[in-house]
């Protein structure tokens, strides 16, 4: 037991947040993976007849004012949410990554600027500019996709450089520099394995944020295309109606507070693992 | 001090300056033209190549840039053709309402936060510190909007304690504060959690220090220590994180101004980008930034003149 307690999956296992939190992301997967099979009504059919169900036991999660099953609607939108989470995350995170690591080595004035940059693009508050560029570029996954690019990339920027600033100096990197490693060498091999524990910690943090961003944007109709059974999409019909039929939005919420509440935890979880010096308080 | 003031001033306003002209690029660059919004589909050639000459649309990019500062300058944030009157006018009656919504939101988070913080640290590990720190990470993860849609449910719909809809009447301040109760409540809720981990974890490396131990060692009541000389160092970076965290109450407060129908620079917003409302948009946009980037400048400066420390850090 204390030999498996020495890898990080084993030392996750032991931690029984960590453990609820991957349960409950691996449910997230399962139920986005199989959302076809698993689903008890095709999630776009509507059915007149049946608007505004209760639920039981043929509409497990009752349906909306089109008649759709919202249990239906809310497995398809897991695909939603872990597609752009995903995407979004990569994306910025690579872009973070790279100028995080050029800021870290470059000269002072390149380091500067990209440094006003991260300020810069961090001073958009998310939905606002969200809210702005609606007004300009089509409706659609990708204008999310690039809404979370421009706001979270100075994020990944500015831990890579950080972390790329302290290790610089460091004495086994000025030792093999001594012995004439090459730039590459040194980039590849010494700085990026360890500049990528605390970056992939920020990413498990931001996925969450970033299927919070994409349910909010599609909750003020700027997000997902009408009809795309977005979480935030059935929020806004279970929000048109929330005097009469109360369970669309009690149902609509609660995939998104178990997902975040998932994600946080491992991500604390990892955290405390991965990087001692982050605890906090522990 | 005051060198390190000027640079961060000069900093904060070159960071508005460049926000706001790459979005003022991309708006009248992007295609759509603003004349078909605002004239209809059917306006002949002649009346939308007056119109575009009339706003300045003509002119090449970096002139209508310099344009738009120059109006900005002399006070003017241009003109709401939609409802022919001045953006200030929109944006400055929408703004107070969005300030007392984010610093209601700041207010009762972060005295509950550093209340549950303090206690926290003092009683390590009893249970209520446990509860505390599970239940932190938990309201920080649980979206502002979803705790905005499901109060509105409980205690507006169902309960009725609460108003569901607007700010009250004006000039009847009990009213305002009963229409504001609920909506601050919804977005606050996350920070509490996240203002007790760090003044929690701060307390607990303030506990440690030397001229700690020195009070203790001359006597000094366990409570005058803890809550009066370590909790005032523990709670600088609460501060600074409130600053910044200005950024993410804005983003909330659109959905919170949306979910209980109250006016605000966020319904502005949103209910000028439904209309393509460009004037409304690019001047809330510059509000907004600008009343964020102040937040965070404030923040910085109050931690650098409480903790000189801070301001020899890049």
């Amino acid at each position: 037991m204390t030999a498996f307690r020495h890898t990080l999956t084993g030392r996750l296992l032991a931690d029984p947040l960590a453990v609820v939190a991957m349960l409950i992301i691996a449910g997230m997967v399962m139920v986005a993976l199989l959302a076809d099979v698993i689903s008890p009504h095709d999630y776009s059919a509507m059915n007149l007849v049946d608007r505004f169900s209760p639920p039981s036991a043929t509409y497990w999660l009752g349906t909306d004012n089109l008649g759709r099953d919202t249990f239906s609607r809310l497995a398809q939108g897991s695909r939603i949410a872990l597609y752009v989470a995903l995407t979004a995350v990569t994306i910025s995170g690579a872009i973070g990554l790279v100028l995080g690591m050029i800021a870290g080595f470059g000269p002072r004035w390149l380091d500067n600027s990209l440094l006003f940059i991260f300020d810069t693009a961090r001073a958009y508050p998310t939905i606002i500019l969200a809210l702005a560029l609606a007004a300009l570029l089509p409706r659609g996954l990708s204008t999310v996709v690039i809404v979370v690019v421009i706001t979270s990339f100075s994020e990944y920027g500015r831990v890579v450089r950080t972390q790329t600033l302290s290790l610089k100096n460091a004495e086994f990197i000025l030792a093999e520099r001594a012995m004439g490693a090459s730039f590459g060498r040194i980039v590849f091999h010494h700085i990026l394995p360890n500049v990528l524990g605390p970056f992939f910690i920020l990413a498990a943090m931001n996925l969450p944020v970033v299927i919070t961003i994409e349910a909010g944007m599609s909750f003020l109709g700027i997000g997902v295309p009408p009809g795309t059974p977005s979480w935030g999409a059935t929020l806004k019909d279970g929000f048109d109606y929330i005097r009469t039929t109360p369970w669309i939005i009690l149902a609509g919420g609660l995939p998104l507070i178990l997902v975040t509440l998932g994600f946080t935890f491992l991500g604390e979880a990892l955290r405390d693992q991965l990087d001692p010096k982050l605890r906090k308080g522990r | 001090m005051l060198q390190y003031t000027l640079q961060r001033i000069a900093l904060a306003l070159g960071i508005v300056f460049v926000a706001i002209s790459i979005l003022y690029t991309v708006m009248i660059t992007l295609p759509g033209d603003p004349t078909t919004v605002l004239l209809g589909p059917r306006a002949t050639p002649e009346l939308r190549a007056a119109f575009r000459a009339n706003l300045g649309l003509d002119n090449p990019v970096h002139v209508q840039i310099a344009q738009f500062w120059g109006r900005i300058a002399s006070g003017d944030l241009g003109t709401d053709y939609n409802r022919n009157r001045p953006v200030a006018e929109a944006v400055f009656s929408a703004l107070p309402h969005t300030m007392a919504l984010v610093f209601g939101a700041i207010v009762w988070s972060a005295v509950l936060g550093i209340m549950l913080g303090a206690f926290s640290a003092d009683n390590r590990n009893s249970w209520i510190d446990r509860v505390t720190a599970v239940l932190s990470v938990g309201f920080l993860a649980a979206p502002s909007f979803v705790v905005a849609l499901y109060s509105l449910l409980l205690f507006s719909v169902t309960l009725r304690w609460f108003p569901t809809i607007g700010a009250g009447e004006p000039g009847d301040i009990l009213n305002r504060l009963y229409h504001l109760a609920l909506p601050s409540f919804a977005i606050g809720l996350a920070w509490v959690g996240y203002v007790a981990r760090i003044v929690r974890a701060a307390m607990l490396e303030t506990l440690g220090e030397n001229y700690i131990r020195t009070a203790r060692a001359f006597g000094l009541p366990r409570r005058t220590v803890i809550y009066n000389y370590a909790l005032r160092v523990a709670i600088l970076p609460a501060v600074q994180v409130l600053g910044v965290g200005i950024g993410g109450l804005l983003s909330s407060a659109v959905f919170a101004e949306i979910v209980f129908s109250r006016p605000g620079i966020g319904s502005l917003i949103y209910d000028s980008v439904s209309g393509r409302n460009y004037p409304v948009v690019m001047g809330s946009m510059l509000v907004a930034i600008g009343f964020f980037v102040t937040c965070a400048l404030i923040a910085d400066l109050v931690n650098a003149a409480l903790d000189p420390r801070h301001r020899t850090r890049s």
